[in-house]
């Protein structure tokens, strides 16, 4: 049952915000320590979230989607490239570029998503490979955009790189966020709000909605949604798209959310920490959240072990470098994926491209 | 899979021509792939500002215009037919290695400790003839134990490897770094950087002519191409694999042990990549420095696909991408063009492979269309 994974979940974020809070008890007040982590777990948690948002839509249509990766990179890129262009071209305000940027990212996620469904679902190619290719295409191009762009032969601001509009400003809500301790969860930057508010539209969409009843047929039994009138490669191509345009939405966080740059490959595997959140989460979406809000966790424990690092007790002193607590959400992540917490299942048809000539 | 279309031959000079077509038939699609890859990444670069022209000759000629170039061509080569061996002898059980950059990483640094650490420890200078192979050895073991992990996690538990390799690759990384900057970091006052010391020079595998960077570690990679061949076709354990990676649940109703073959498919194949880490190091660095791999791993994924995860198709692939990556530097001069458009064709090549109907319809060929299944989801 899920309960025993979400009891799991809190054991865990329990454990690694105690850690850091008796660390740093002799310096900084436990409750300011509990809120800071508070907000940098779901900061952390959000493009997790949007990736696994993005896996649920492809996976519960029946096609599995390791692209996300790619898919989040190349919105990074296109999305920070577009904002910073039009700010430092035009003139046009940091805020409204920094929205025009998520804007341009979106839409290249769902490009990119597209992709993902002209090879899976038109071609019917292996849909590992076929993600495969989407994260290859996005490290090579996001990689020669990056460089062409800033410092190649044509590059669009003459060889120096201009100041980034910035990064988009926190959204409080009021009366929510002067709670103590969990009022961080309400004052967080917007793409971060969007998410968990995402959750709980996909939530609804997915189990209490026709088109939700209809991805998770094509998902379950392609045929015999077929036989009841569906059109299985029309529903599979608009969710693999609204897939990559949540992704691209989630690849927005980095450039545009987090930090105003871009960096080559930074979306670090992000996109596969993203799947395995969603396979955790069974293949749904609230699921899905509680476990990106665990690697969130680690990566919170991970920062705040950096800010006390001095405080570490000299048994410990390995957890001074930084690649060793660098370590702990990716084996979080393959312990998580062992199935320790209980089995999960994954849509019948998922992975199976659906021909309509061939009975099956 | 033969082509049904291949009927009986007739004898003399058609029968001749009839041989050369049904040998070059399996090879049309991914030749065209690679054109039109080529094709496309032309009109990038114009796109980009660059002279295709100039860009395509500055990478013929900087990959096979000399003798040092062509020499540079196979030591770019070696790595990319070995990791592109261990992606494809992985998808012939069946089973999707994205680890092969960690297992690489992984086989550098013991090969390093093996290279530097051991005559300290025997307490003396080591035989050439011993070192030499000990740390080709300890790279391949490091490489097959790094990937023994994700193949025992799918056999006991089925997570799909694709996560656990990729997660166990940024594990790899991060412990490389560790290593790098802790326990194994060139003690030498100078030294600043995260890298091992010098290997000894009784562990370096030396160049096969004195003027050139070409080493033995090119024909031992021909070498593993035959014997991973070799293994697959004549070998029970390589039928196991193939069976395996086929459809195992009629291997495991035949009682074959599904479990067993995966994770020796997945050791052989981190082998290979591990053995690729050693063979750099005991050959070119001399030494493992953070960062030195230039994502062999990834691109062996493609070299595996192109050469239709068959060993005697891995090893043209890889030279096919030797040649690009030796010739990029020449064309990033000649047209100013970052050599990353190398790995925007390289994706190019993988996505024509893979939807090999894109092809077809492109050049309106007949014949069958190939199914290649990996993987079918998560389940499995």
């Amino acid at each position: 049952m899920d309960y025993r994974r979400y009891g799991f979940i809190a054991a865990i974020v329990v454990v690694l915000i105690g850690i850091v809070v008796k660390l740093g008890s002799g310096q900084v007040p436990a409750g300011s320590i509990v809120s800071s982590m508070i907000g940098t777990t779901i900061a952390v948690a959000t493009p997790l979230t949007l990736g696994a948002l993005c896996g649920i839509c492809c996976e519960r249509a029946g096609v599995v989607n390791i692209g996300i990766e790619g898919m989040m990179l190349t919105a990074a890129f296109f999305g920070w490239f577009a904002s910073l262009y039009v700010s430092s071209i035009f003139g046009v305000g940091p805020m409204a570029s920094l929205l025009l940027g998520v804007f341009v990212a979106i839409l290249s996620g769902a490009l990119m998503g597209a992709l993902h469904a002209l090879l899976t679902v038109t071609f019917e190619v292996d849909q590992i490979i076929a993600g495969t290719v989407v994260n290859l295409l996005a490290m090579g191009m996001t990689g020669f955009c990056n460089r062409q762009l800033f410092f190649g032969a044509g590059s669009a601001f003459g060889g120096h790189i201009p100041r980034a509009p910035g990064v988009l400003p926190h959204v409080r809500i009021p009366l929510l966020a002067d709670i103590p301790l969990i009022g961080g969860i309400f004052d967080q930057q917007p793409i971060a709000l969007i998410a968990l508010v995402l959750v709980f539209v996909a939530h609804f969409v997915l189990f209490f909605t026709q088109w939700g009843l209809r991805t998770r047929s094509v998902g379950e039994h392609p045929r015999a949604a077929s036989a009841a009138g569906i059109d299985v490669l029309k529903v599979r191509w608009a969710n693999i798209v609204i897939g990559g345009a949540i992704a691209g939405l989630g690849g927005a966080y980095f450039t545009l959310e987090s930090v105003p740059s871009f960096e080559p490959l930074m979306t670090n595997g992000r996109g596969f920490i993203a799947l395995a959140a969603m396979i955790f989460g069974n293949w749904k979406p609230i699921g899905a959240l509680s476990a990106a809000l665990v690697f969130g966790a680690a990566q919170a424990f991970q920062i705040n072990l950096q800010l006390f690092r001095d405080l570490i007790p000299p048994k410990f002193t390995f957890l001074q470098q930084s690649s060793v607590v660098g370590l702990v959400p990716y084996v979080l992540t393959l312990i998580i994926l062992t199935g320790v917490i209980g089995k999960t299942t994954p849509p019948a048809a998922d992975g199976v491209p659906y021909d309509r000539e061939r009975r099956s | 899979m033969t082509s049904p279309n291949a009927a009986s031959p007739a004898p003399g000079a058609s029968g001749t021509r009839e041989k050369l077509l049904k040998f070059i038939a399996p090879w049309k699609v991914p030749a065209l792939a690679v054109v039109t890859a080529m094709a496309l990444g032309a009109i990038l670069i114009a796109v980009a500002g660059g002279d295709p022209l100039s860009a395509y000759s500055g990478m013929f000629e900087g990959s096979l215009g000399s003798p040092r170039a062509i020499a540079e061509t196979l030591v770019w080569s070696t790595p990319y037919i070995l990791t592109g061996l261990s992606v494809a002898l992985a998808f012939q059980g069946g089973l999707f290695n994205i680890g092969a950059e960690g297992q690489l990483a992984l086989g550098a640094v013991f090969a390093a400790l093996v290279g530097y650490g051991l005559p300290g420890l025997v307490g003396g200078s080591v035989p050439g003839v011993l070192h030499v192979p000990l740390t080709i050895l300890a790279g391949g073991l490091a490489g097959a134990a790094w990937a023994g992990i994700p193949g025992w996690l799918k056999a006991r538990t089925g997570a799909h490897e694709v996560i656990s390799t990729i997660m166990l690759n940024y594990v790899a990384l991060n412990a490389v770094s560790f290593l790098l900057n802790g326990p194994m970091k060139d003690p030498a006052p100078d030294n600043v950087i995260a890298r091992t010391p010098l290997i000894a020079d009784s562990a370096s595998l030396s160049p096969i002519l004195s003027s050139f960077r070409l080493h033995w570690g090119f024909p031992l990679a021909l070498l593993a191409a035959w014997g991973v061949a070799w293994m697959l076709k004549k070998t029970t354990l390589g039928f196991e694999i193939r069976t395996v990676g086929a459809n195992p649940e009629a291997a495991r109703y035949s009682g074959m042990h599904v479990g067993r073959t995966i994770v020796v498919s997945m050791a052989l194949s981190g082998a290979l990549a591990g053995a690729a880490g050693a063979i750099e190091v005991s050959a070119l660095n001399h030494r493992h420095q953070l960062g030195f791999s230039q994502g062999y791993g990834f691109d062996a994924i493609a070299i595996a696909l192109l050469g239709k995860t068959k060993p005697a198709g891995v090893v043209p692939a890889a030279l096919l991408f030797g040649m690009m990556r030796s010739g990029a530097p020449r064309m990033q001069f000649l047209t100013q063009i970052p050599v990353d458009v190398i790995s925007v064709i390289q994706a190019l090549i993988l996505l024509f492979v893979a939807a090999d109907v894109m092809v077809r319809r492109l050049y309106r060929l007949k014949g069958e269309r190939e199914r290649v299944v990996i993987t079918r989801g998560w389940g499995s």
